[in-house]
């Protein structure tokens, strides 16, 4: 017997629909997690990558010991992971003797396996160690400008292919309005020979300038590292056919109530409800509260004058 | 010195690419060498800058807001893409039939008690449910609730709706296109884009399964208790035949036959003769068959007609031969 299992509320419902493929999808989210063995540099290294992703970013703290990217058999709780957390990007880091201070940047398509990249991590200098004045410091989450320097990132193919990943590992959400006071970041990678990257991220300083374009001024800010391309698998052909197709552009949406007029130009229409005159609020009381108290305290005084001759009277 | 139109800008992504330049083999040193890259990437950033500043702004309460061209390199989706939805066998007939959908009014006017009331749901117009009187009609049985009627009518439309929207899912989940919300429960996987569900095991092949499953005891399943309806397992075994005791005085014709048997595998097994005679006759008897019988359809007199001619069954010459041998 086939049971149709549905979520019992909105909001497990709302976060399934977030989670269901889109013609135009939200932005990757980036997976970090480690092996059995990482040394101190690689911690850092994980802490720091989380922290310029903070939000769009999933960091596990626990060793994962079956997780071998590169072989068969490890890459099942990976793909398992990606679908749990809806990250479709993954740092894992690992250190072994062969492999000292490792990364393995990767993505995914469909939580499987799509392509990676081996680096292992050199000169790595923390946030921590640069000096610079605490106003220039990128606030978390806005749009990084990305810089690619040196003919290695065209001529060599391991470093081309790094060159994508780094790319869509750095870039962060796509969006179609930016607002230009929000620059304040820069990756710069440079390729330093043909396996050697050097990857730095600074602060922008926008100085005056005599047009409306400032003068970038970059400065050192962030974690700066070299990586040294070690391995790397591109995706086969047929998944990598699959997963660069995109619809052609949809019509745009229509707007409920917004109508064009060749004379007039764009019409709106609004619906307002029917207006119940006598139970409105009337906004401003005092005034003619106040007026009302002082001709109802007039009355009230000739008529207690009246009471109380009476009341004397009486008495 | 490169020139800038040599540099690769895509600005939906914020990014420039210059491909031309090139580093010294020998870097001079840890902190020249970042100088200089800092130097082209501030060159670069310059030029991302001059063509994001240029675009049209809009003023807005934070700053000046740029619209963005959308990235030009391409990178790959994550998910694939959805599909579009599947027509469920209503909207399928309504389009065979050129049924459009109606709008229809939120309130209706209630007959009975004279207000505007809801279409559907609590305290509906016109409802049917309502009336607290039924009139019996003369074809009715004495006996007969009509208010019962009416809660088993509703009781039957509301399972033929749920029968059909299992059946429209399940052809949804066939072709893959079930809604992301929706998760049918025979299959245990968790809701994601395209993978497909795992194929039903056979009759057949749960029971060989569960048959070897069975067996796996240590006396073999024979002493496991068995469920209501159980076949007992169909394991092929091999059994030894037993001869009977008593057949008669000396070696009687079964204990012959055997030893027989025996004795002549045996025998072929050590032999070194090349030609196997037993085969050799055996195939050139078929072979005289296929040839009387081609023979038989050519000429039109039917085969049934002609006399039969079977092979004579040349008694094995080998064994006797053996026989004579062993003697």
């Amino acid at each position: 017997m086939l049971k149709v299992k549905t979520p019992r509320n909105h909001r497990v419902r709302r976060e399934l629909e977030k989670r269901a493929p889109k013609l135009v999808e939200n932005g990757k989210k980036t997976l970090i997690l480690h092996g059995t063995k990482t040394s101190g540099v690689l911690n850092e290294v994980l802490k720091e990558i989380y922290h310029l992703k903070k939000g769009k970013a999933v960091k596990f703290s626990r060793k994962n010991e079956n997780i071998k990217p590169f072989e068969n058999g490890g890459e099942t709780s990976l793909e398992f992971f990606s679908m749990k957390t809806d990250c479709s990007i993954f740092v894992y880091g690992s250190h072994s003797k062969k492999r000292p201070d490792n990364l393995v940047i990767g993505r995914t398509y469909d939580h499987h396996i799509y392509d990676l990249v081996e680096v292992g991590v050199e000169n790595f200098k923390p946030m921590e160690s640069f000096k610079y004045d605490k106003k220039l410091a990128p606030l978390i989450g806005s749009k990084p400008m990305i810089a690619f320097i040196g003919e290695g990132f065209e001529n060599v193919e391991e470093l081309k292919h790094f060159k994508e990943v780094l790319l869509d590992l750095l870039r962060g959400e796509v969006v179609e309005n930016l607002n230009l006071v929000g620059l304040d970041r820069v990756y710069v990678c440079t390729a330093i020979s043909s396996n050697r990257v050097f990857l730095s991220h600074c602060g922008l300083r926008l100085k005056k300038s005599g047009t409306k374009v400032p003068r970038m001024e970059l400065v050192e800010v962030g974690p700066s590292m070299d990586l040294v391309v070690r391995r790397h698998r591109l995706p086969n052909d047929s998944l990598k056919k699959a997963a660069m197709k995109t619809a052609r552009d949809q019509p745009k949406k229509k707007v409920k109530n917004v109508g064009d007029d060749a004379v007039e130009g764009k019409i709106g229409k609004i619906y307002i409800p029917d207006q119940k005159v006598g139970e409105m609020a009337v906004i401003n009381k005092s005034k003619g509260v106040k007026r009302e108290r002082r001709e109802a305290k007039l009355k009230k005084s000739d008529q207690g004058h009246a009471s109380k001759k009476q009341k004397e009277d009486s008495t | 010195m490169e020139n800038e139109a040599q540099f690769t800008v895509d600005l939906g992504n914020l990014m420039c690419f210059n491909p031309h330049h090139h580093f010294p083999s020998k870097p001079s040193s840890r902190e020249e060498l970042v100088k200089e890259c800092l130097e082209k990437g501030t060159e670069l950033v310059q030029i991302i800058a001059n063509n994001l500043f240029n675009l049209p702004s809009t003023e807005s309460v934070d700053g000046p807001l740029v619209k963005l061209p959308p990235p030009t390199t391409r990178l790959p989706r994550e998910k694939p893409l959805p599909k579009p939805k599947a027509p469920t066998k209503w909207e399928e007939f309504a389009k065979a039939r050129g049924i459009k959908n109606r709008k229809r009014d939120k309130l209706v006017l209630d007959e009975q008690s004279g207000t505007w009331k809801r279409r559907y749901g609590y305290d509906r117009a016109n409802d049917e449910e309502n009336i607290p009187i039924i009139e019996a009609k003369m074809t009715d049985e004495p006996g007969f609730d009509p208010f019962a009627k009416r809660l088993s009518d509703k009781k039957n439309r509301v399972e033929k709706q749920e029968k059909n929207r299992m059946q429209n899912l399940k052809q949804a989940a066939k072709v893959g296109n079930l809604p992301s919300h929706v998760q049918l429960a025979a299959t245990a996987l968790p809701i994601t884009g395209t993978q497909a569900a795992p194929k039903k095991a056979s009759k057949h092949d749960l029971g060989k399964v569960a048959g070897i499953a069975v067996t796996a005891t240590a006396s073999g399943g024979k002493f496991d208790k068995k469920l209501r309806g159980e076949k007992p397992a169909q394991q092929p075994k091999k059994f030894r035949k037993f001869l009977p005791v008593a057949e008669g005085t000396g070696i009687g014709s079964q204990e012959r036959s055997q030893t027989e048997r025996i004795l002549n595998s045996l025998i072929s097994k050590n032999s070194h003769e090349i030609l196997n005679v037993d085969k050799a006759i055996s195939m050139y008897n078929v072979k005289k068959e296929k040839r009387k019988n081609q023979k038989g359809k050519s000429s039109s007199t039917s085969s049934k007609l002609k006399p039969k001619t079977k092979p004579q069954k040349k008694f094995s010459k080998k064994g006797s031969s053996k026989k004579e041998k062993a003697k």
